[in-house]
């Protein structure tokens, strides 16, 4: 059978067409375009070109052994050091270029510590809002090793509504002994032997007077303020006013 | 030959030539792409801090997944922070590649579920003691890398994708940002990132873990409530995990088969 001339021609053009598109899909088109083991291994890599930012507990343990130690055999084994101090592994990398925080305000511990009816029973909690209020945590619990602080404390066990008025005051982390000297005998005869108290206005202005070296406390100018009246006639110490 | 026949005829032709390049795709290709890949990986991908005789990673000896112990969970939200800042992921208080779900039970069985993290959405930040209420507790949630994952099938581009070693990855450069997967996703593990618009979601740190490193999560889990592994160790903490307690796994009926396990999953978790 002889074949028509049109179909000759008709065939090479599609012919053409087929080896174009056989060419286009093997050739021309990169196979990066299509290759999906190519995607996914430029993913991964992608995906390992990313940063580490925590460095792990044991990379912190490396210069700082004291507290890795410690904080190894306490109640705070588990806890990972960047738990708290934030990402470090640029401050691991170069210990100038970036400073840890370390969180020291009330607001921090009871992220984990405060009661939550949905914790695990026995996990330790408190209720902040009666816990010592305004006191920082650190200044009873060490971090690095907490463990309950000693109570009672030797001045709170008789004389508990000072402290606690104390707690809540803007001098809650001076000790009584600060402005109060007390003798051995107090403890065992307290009438016999009184505390003293504060009794030259010289006294308050070591931090409150306008050259005190301390920075936070509000300043007066002693010499005028309140005329001949010692503080205390004034302002109560265990709660005075202006806290916050 | 009129138009009829010629129409039939490219009928035939057409799909007779996909056919045969699809053969021919089949035949020169797989091969030479796997190898390919496995080269780029390779180069690419050994552990930063290996050393240079050390073998080279092997994706198919791996096979990586978490377990979540339900009871140590404080709901202290330190694995959200850390996974925050180890993955970038938008500080705004609705994307999270992980995040801590707070079941209440009521004794007349209602349940009500927030997640902690998110602000301002009526979650309580702290649950007094109630006398209606029968049990609580917080449930850790991410995504649970799926054997079978849902999100990948529906992915119009191919973008995601489960690696051999079983961690679920997002092609950032290919994903068109269609929004399919997040919708398939039976456990809302996924957030279209409003910097880049495209899906993203935890990679269980897959540059960390590339390095020998813990997921951030893990490493800052202060109650060791989660735990990472490699399933086909033997020696792997996931596996002694696996071993020690009673495992489920979040919605096995949607035959998804998680590498997420959790211990002491209360029946009311979804």
């Amino acid at each position: 059978m002889r074949i028509p001339e049109q179909i000759k021609r008709l065939a090479l053009v599609i012919a053409v067409i087929v080896a174009g598109v056989l060419l286009t899909r093997f050739f021309v088109i990169p196979r990066s375009l299509i290759a999906r083991e190519l995607h996914q291994s430029s993913t991964v890599e992608r995906e390992l070109a990313k940063p580490v930012k925590l460095a792990g507990s044991s990379v912190c343990g490396g210069c700082h052994e004291d507290e890795y130690v410690k904080k190894n055999k306490g109640f705070h084994k588990n806890l990972a050091c960047e738990g708290c101090h934030g990402p470090a592994a640029q401050h691991a990398e170069d210990p100038g270029a970036m400073k840890p925080p370390a969180p020291r305000d009330r607001k921090f511990c009871p992220l984990c510590h405060a009661y939550d009816a949905s914790r695990p029973t026995g996990f330790p909690q408190i209720n902040p809002t009666v816990h010592n209020p305004l006191k920082p945590c650190i200044a009873c619990h060490s971090p690095h090793d907490p463990v309950p602080p000693r109570t009672p404390e030797a001045c709170s066990a008789c004389h508990a509504q000072i402290e606690r008025t104390k707690a809540v005051s803007s001098h809650a982390l001076l000790n009584c002994t600060t402005c109060h000297g007390v003798s051995q005998q107090h403890k065992k005869a307290p009438r016999t032997s009184l505390p003293t108290k504060p009794a030259a206005r010289e006294f308050c202005a070591k931090c409150h007077g306008q050259d005190s070296p301390q920075k936070e406390p509000p300043k007066v100018d002693v010499s005028s303020h309140g005329g001949t009246y010692l503080c205390w006639q004034c302002h109560y110490p265990h709660l005075p006013e202006g806290r916050g | 030959m009129n138009k009829r026949e010629f129409l039939k005829g490219a009928v035939l032709f057409f799909p007779a030539g996909g056919v045969l390049s699809a053969l021919a795709a089949g035949l020169g290709s797989p091969e030479a792409g796997a190898k390919e890949a496995e080269t780029t990986k390779e180069s690419g991908g050994a552990p930063a801090g290996a050393k240079p005789d050390a073998k080279p990673y092997d994706p198919a000896s791996h096979y990586y997944g978490m377990g979540i112990e339900v009871d140590k969970c404080i709901g202290c939200s330190r694995c959200v922070e850390a996974c925050k800042a180890e993955n970038d992921v938008p500080r705004e208080p609705y994307f999270f590649r992980t995040w801590i779900e707070r079941y209440v039970i009521k004794k007349d069985g209602d349940v009500t579920v927030d997640s902690i993290n998110v602000k301002g959405k009526g979650a309580k930040d702290r649950v007094q003691d109630d006398p209606d209420v029968l049990r609580t507790f917080f449930v850790p949630k991410l995504c649970n890398h799926c054997a079978h994952p849902p999100c990948v099938q529906v992915c119009p581009v191919g973008a995601t994708f489960a690696t051999t070693d079983g961690v679920v990855l997002i092609d950032g450069k290919r994903c068109i940002g269609c929004r399919y997967c997040i919708q398939a996703c039976p456990y809302g593990a996924r957030y279209l990132d409003p910097r880049t618009k495209t899906a993203d979601k935890c990679s269980f740190c897959y540059h960390r873990v590339r390095r020998g490193l813990l997921p951030a999560c893990v490493e800052v889990c202060p109650t060791q409530a989660r735990i990472f592994g490699d399933l086909r160790s033997k020696a792997s903490r996931l596996v002694r995990f696996a071993r020690m307690n009673k495992i489920h796994v979040l919605k096995p009926a949607l035959n998804t088969e998680p590498k997420v396990y959790y211990a002491q999953l209360d029946g009311e978790v979804r």
